[in-house]
Order: structure tokens, then C-alpha cells, then sequence
């Protein structure tokens, strides 16, 4: 079975936060990317970043301790940390426009070898909106893409070239899925990594597409 | 001036919206949303509004009210997901739907408040946002976007004074002090109105200059979409 062999969802986790030198700030996407502010080691001194307005997130907060006004952007119960801040929408896009959040960690529906990024909406099937992904993937300095490998009809998502419409152009720099670690580099998937026993060929990308 | 900015509730506040208006309404999700506000749209005889929101309602449940029915002719917004109402409306063509990047949404609104008649931005560049826009090259492509302002603004805050003074809590701040800055009529709903003085002038999240109407709200349901603790 393929599937034994795949990361799990903490192993693809871990494999983002690796990219991470200690001090930096990081934007969770909705759904996947936010396991990263539960699995992130408090010693690292990472500030999260969610766009609906503070920087500091830490996690998931106590029974006792939870405030629904205190949620990310994908309208979950958070805590924070020491030093957070809360701020308005403007400022916190000014954050991210303005180039001060290092990374942003977001999901995809297809990346291409040039790094384009598709992941807000299917025409006439499905419309889940950019929200912030458009300013996040022009303003955040490196854009990690974590996603599964495959759509739900088997296809891979890591495709020669972009057939949804897209979120932004020649903005992703790392895409972490189940079976590895790739880099668009000329016009090509660059292989990081693959997960163990991951062959080439289990990832069903076009042989020229791989560099 | 010597007109109170203080208003007995909801009904009484929103007294002037009419159909045809454009609404701008605070909040995130369910988050930090004018609930008193939202309730009087909902038992208007108002229809083709203009709502300008990041989210529309979610899971069925805070401005999804008015969509259900039918009085929203124009949704301006920036995510759907999780609100399937919203997402059905506009997939069947029944609202008219305009999709701004988070970002650029906020910054708009800004704008508009602000006095800024527009502004450039990579946000967008190379996608369907950037359709019919002017583009001009810095370090790189950016889009030409325009001040975004609406006639009334609905947004709720934790604590005001008299004068329109606000103070937001946590992450209930969001687009709530931009819209204020941005529409004609700014109506804010408070969970504590206070006399003039009580918020420490250092603590005044959005200063009163910006707020016509003010009202001590009821009744909050303060709700949760998701909630997740620690195991």
C-alpha cells in the first residue's frame, strides 16, 4: 500500500516548521497549516501571525480559558503568548504587505513548476473566497505550500501549469505534501526530500517536470 | 454640537437605512459582529442592500439572517467558505458578488476613511482581481485600487463612551475602526456604554470623531464557531 509509506499530517508539520530560524513570524492558512501553532516548541520563540488581528498566537487554550473573542482566521478558539499584540485589519495587512511576516504557510488546490499558486476557487463547483491568501503569498518573504499530493480524483496537484484560477504568480517557494518536499526551481519541481521509500514514480509527476 | 450620539437600541439607530442602501458590517466569522444591528435589518421592510463584510454571515448564522431573505442585492466580501448560504446565492447567480483579497479589502476601506483617492499593490497581480484594473510597475506589478466607503456603518464594540470613544477586545477589532472611518453614518452597538472619561484616552482603540450613533446592545450570543481546547 502506497498509503503506508505517506507522512502523516504531524510529519508534514514538522517538515514546515524545520524551515523556521528561531525569531521568526510566521501566517497559519486555514485548516492543516494550523497545526503548526500546536506542534511549534515554545523555546523557539516564534511569533504567529493569524490576519484577522494578532501576532502571538500559541495555541489551543484551556477549557476555562476560552473567549470567543479570541479566535483565528479560521474562526477557532486560540491562546497567546507573552508579548502578543491585537491590531486591526489594515495593520495587519500592512504586516504582511509591507514584507514583515517571514513566512506564510498556506493549503493548495494545484502549485505548477512555476510556482503559481490556485487555491480559492473552482469555477461553477466551489467558491471559498482568497481572503488573505492574495496578500499573504505577495508579502510574506517565503510561501510554503502544505497540501495533499493528490485531488480526490487521484490526480496530482503539482502540475505543469495552473488550470484553476490563481491565487498568485511565481509566489510559492517550498510545497510540502505526504510523499516530500519540492521546490519550483526553472521551470521544474526540484525534489527536497521524499518521504521514506517514496519512489519518483509513486509521485505520478510528468518525468519532465521533475529537475 | 450638542446633540447626543446616544441612541436607546438597535430599532431606533437604524432608523434611516431604507432599501438601496450600502451597509458596511464589522466583524470576523461570527466574531465581534453588530448583533443588535443585524436583528433590526432582519425585522426591516428593506430590500436590494449593499453589504459589505468579510464573510457575509457564517455558518448560517449572523448576516446569513438577511440573506435568507432575499434583501442583499450586492455581497462585497472576501471569503465564502463556511458560508454555504452565501456560496449557493452567488453560484445561482441570485446576488451579485464581489471578491476582494483580504488585504486589499481593508486597506480600501481605509482609504476611503482616510481620505487616500487610491492605491497601488502587488495583491492580486496576474489573477481575475486584477481585470480591468491599471497596472503600473514598481519593483513590481501592482494593481491601481480605489477608497471603498458605503453609507452606513454597523460594527459593535466592547466598551464606548458617550462622545463614540471605542475600546475593542482581543481579536473582535478586525475591519470594525476602518468601516467606522469610511461610511457617511457609523452606528455602534456596545456590550458597556461608559460616561466620557472612564476609557483612559491612551486606551481609545478608534477616537469618537468617527461615530454618530451609539447604543448600549442586548442580548449577545457571543458565539463560538469552532471550538478547540486543549486535549
Amino acid at each position: 500500500m502506497l498509503e503506508n509509506k505517506f507522512w502523516t499530517k504531524n510529519e508534514m508539520i514538522k517538515k514546515v516548521i524545520s524551515y523556521f530560524p528561531n525569531g521568526s513570524s510566521v501566517n497559519l492558512g486555514i485548516g492543516l497549516p494550523t497545526l503548526v501553532a500546536e506542534m511549534i516548541n515554545e523555546d523557539l520563540n516564534i511569533f504567529i501571525q493569524s490576519e484577522n488581528g494578532v501576532l502571538g498566537v500559541k495555541g489551543r487554550p484551556k477549557k476555562n480559558e476560552v473567549s470567543p473573542t479570541l479566535i483565528n482566521a479560521g474562526k477557532e478558539t486560540i491562546s497567546i503568548k507573552k508579548g502578543a499584540s491585537f491590531f486591526d485589519s489594515a495593520l495587519s495587512f500592512g504586516m504582511i504587505r509591507g514584507g514583515h511576516i517571514d513566512f506564510s504557510v498556506l493549503g493548495g488546490m494545484e502549485v505548477d513548476v512555476e510556482g503559481n499558486l490556485a487555491n480559492w476557487m473552482v469555477p461553477g463547483e466551489k467558491i471559498t473566497g482568497m481572503g488573505g491568501a492574495m496578500d499573504l503569498v505577495n508579502g510574506a518573504k517565503c510561501v510554503i505550500v502544505v497540501m495533499n499530493h493528490f485531488t480526490k480524483k487521484g490526480n496530482p496537484k503539482l502540475v505543469k501549469k495552473c488550470t484553476l484560477p490563481l491565487t498568485g504568480v511565481k509566489v510559492v517557494n517550498i510545497i510540502v505534501t505526504e510523499l516530500g518536499v519540492f521546490k519550483p526551481v526553472e521551470n521544474k519541481f526540484e525534489i527536497v526530500e521524499l518521504a521514506n521509500k517514496i519512489t519518483v514514480d509513486d509521485l505520478q509527476i510528468e518525468k519532465e517536470l521533475i529537475k | 454640537m450638542t446633540t447626543s450620539k446616544v441612541f436607546k437600541n438597535a430599532k431606533e439607530a437604524t432608523f434611516d437605512i431604507k432599501s438601496n442602501s450600502s451597509i458596511m458590517s464589522g466583524g470576523f466569522g461570527l466574531c465581534g459582529i453588530p448583533e443588535n444591528c443585524i436583528d433590526a435589518l432582519s425585522e426591516m421592510d428593506i430590500n436590494e442592500l449593499t453589504i459589505i463584510s468579510n464573510n457575509i454571515g457564517n455558518s448560517g448564522r449572523g448576516l446569513v439572517k438577511v440573506l435568507r431573505q432575499k434583501k442583499i442585492k450586492k455581497a462585497i466580501c472576501t471569503y465564502i467558505g463556511g458560508n454555504p448560504d452565501l456560496e449557493e446565492q452567488i453560484l445561482s447567480n441570485q446576488i451579485i458578488s464581489e471578491l476582494i483579497p483580504q488585504g486589499t479589502f481593508s486597506e480600501r476601506i481605509r482609504a476611503a476613511g482616510m481620505g487616500i483617492r487610491g492605491f497601488y499593490t502587488p495583491t492580486g497581480f496576474g489573477t481575475m482581481v486584477a481585470d480591468g484594473k491599471e497596472i503600473k510597475v514598481f519593483d513590481k506589478p501592482c494593481l491601481l485600487e480605489l477608497p471603498l466607503n458605503a453609507d452606513f456603518a454597523i460594527i459593535k464594540a466592547e466598551i464606548g463612551d458617550h462622545y463614540g470613544n471605542l475600546w475593542f477586545k482581543e481579536t473582535a477589532r478586525t475591519f470594525s475602526p476602518l468601516m467606522a472611518m469610511a461610511a457617511k453614518t457609523t452606528i455602534v452597538e456596545v456590550e458597556k456604554l461608559v460616561n466620557v472619561g472612564e476609557i483612559k484616552p491612551e486606551d481609545i482603540h478608534l477616537p469618537g470623531i468617527f461615530v454618530q450613533r451609539i447604543f448600549e446592545g442586548q442580548n449577545y450570543k457571543n458565539e463560538i464557531e469552532f471550538l478547540k481546547t486543549e486535549n
